[in-house]
């Protein structure tokens, strides 16, 4: 089953085969879908996308800066968090800036050692932990504080089909089920004016379909990968699911499309789980004090000894 | 026999495979899950079942994001 006469550039999981422009077509509408669907975005925003220089994040933001072009209430901005992971950060933030350039896009970036006065790798060697536990708790902190400073309405991210079936899965497996009552294309359980509402416009495309669209506009560059990743629980669950997915094409939709069904009934179940504030910093935490804050106390104890 | 050139994960390789082949030969040959890579022949997209021919410059993508 072919789209036109045009050589095709990918096979979809029903059988489908489209070319280029037809694929394109398929994928925007598709994002575009996605977005009235959930609702991801009021009449007038002041976007900001959560640019990691990675072909996700950069096909988020090439998408929404289109849509903004289009509709001026739609403001779209980019902000960037330097980890300061040597030798990988350095390099997609480089073509996040190129790209942002290049589009007259506003770009803030926001590092680690700026902000906490050391970078991930200098973290790394002082505390004994799970590299990207403490990466992901560091990010998001600071992703949230800026946003809000930024005055920015929401906050859009990469994540694709593949990374909230991966985690559905984790949190299945370690009984995490308040923390998928969080999931789904727009996260958290409540909003709040706390948070920064966080939207995941690429819900329903897969890692291999955003990959095509990526290298099709040109936003694929030399693959990058952080030192760090392999090391990861995540690794082994998304190993599984592409296996399965080859044995069985349309697994990752199903797995997600019957989450989306409960989804509802869990952002329910768990909506009284009030939302405290940090008594250190003010940010949203589920204790007295948030991770970011007794990770920052750890570091400095640490400094301080050595 | 007939002989593919294949860059993957930054590196270039040799491969040797049979005549009539097709990209999903090549994949299996070298043990990648189809699912987690695209396939590029002179910078255009090529799919599984694609017929490859002597000399034939593939490059092999990850689709996987690197954290
Ligand atoms: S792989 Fe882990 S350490 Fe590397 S950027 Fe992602 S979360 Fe951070
Ligand atoms: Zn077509
Ligand atoms: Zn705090």
């Amino acid at each position: 089953m072919n789209c036109c006469n045009e050589k095709p550039v990918i096979a979809l999981y029903s059988g489908e085969k489209l070319c280029k422009s037809h694929f394109t077509e398929y994928f925007e509408n598709k994002v575009f879908k996605t977005i009235r669907q959930f609702e991801l975005l009021d009449k007038e925003e002041n976007l900001g996308v959560a640019l990691s220089g990675g072909k996700d994040s950069l096909t988020v933001l090439h998408i929404l800066n289109r849509l903004s072009q289009q509709n001026p209430k739609i403001k779209t901005n980019a902000i960037a968090i330097d980890e300061g992971i040597q030798n990988y950060r350095d390099k997609t933030l480089e073509k996040a800036k190129e790209f942002c350039n290049k589009n007259n896009i506003k770009l803030d970036i926001f590092s680690y050692k700026e902000e906490f006065g050391l970078t991930l790798d200098e973290m790394l060697k002082i505390l004994d932990v799970k590299p990207c536990n403490i990466c992901g708790i560091f990010r998001r902190y600071l992703l949230n504080k800026k946003s809000k400073e930024l005055k920015l309405t929401k906050l859009a991210t990469g994540h694709n089909l593949d990374d909230e079936c991966q985690s559905i899965l984790m949190n299945q497996i370690k009984n995490s089920i308040e923390a998928s009552a969080r999931l789904g294309p727009k996260v958290g359980i409540a909003q709040d004016d706390k948070f920064v509402q966080r939207i995941k416009p690429l819900y329903l495309c897969t890692e291999k379909e955003v990959t095509t669209y990526a290298f099709i506009s040109g936003l694929l560059d030399e693959f990058n990968e952080c030192p760090n990743v392999s090391q990861s629980f995540r690794a082994k669950v998304r190993d599984m699911l592409n296996e399965l997915e080859n044995k069985f094409p349309g697994t990752k939709y199903s797995i997600v499309n019957s989450f989306l069904q409960t989804l509802p009934l869990l952002k329910q179940k768990f909506k009284d789980g009030a939302i405290k504030v940090c008594i250190k910093c003010n940010e949203p935490s589920a204790n007295d004090v948030c991770n970011a804050c007794v990770y920052l106390e750890k570091l400095r104890k640490r400094v301080v000894v050595n | 026999m007939m002989n593919v050139s294949v860059f993957i994960d930054r590196e270039n390789k040799t491969i040797q495979l049979n005549n009539i082949s097709i990209v999903s030969d090549l994949l299996k040959k070298l043990n990648i899950n189809p699912v987690t890579v695209i396939v590029s022949r002179n910078n255009e997209l090529i799919l599984e079942d694609e017929k490859l021919k002597d000399n034939d410059e593939v490059k092999i993508l990850s689709v996987i994001s690197g954290g």
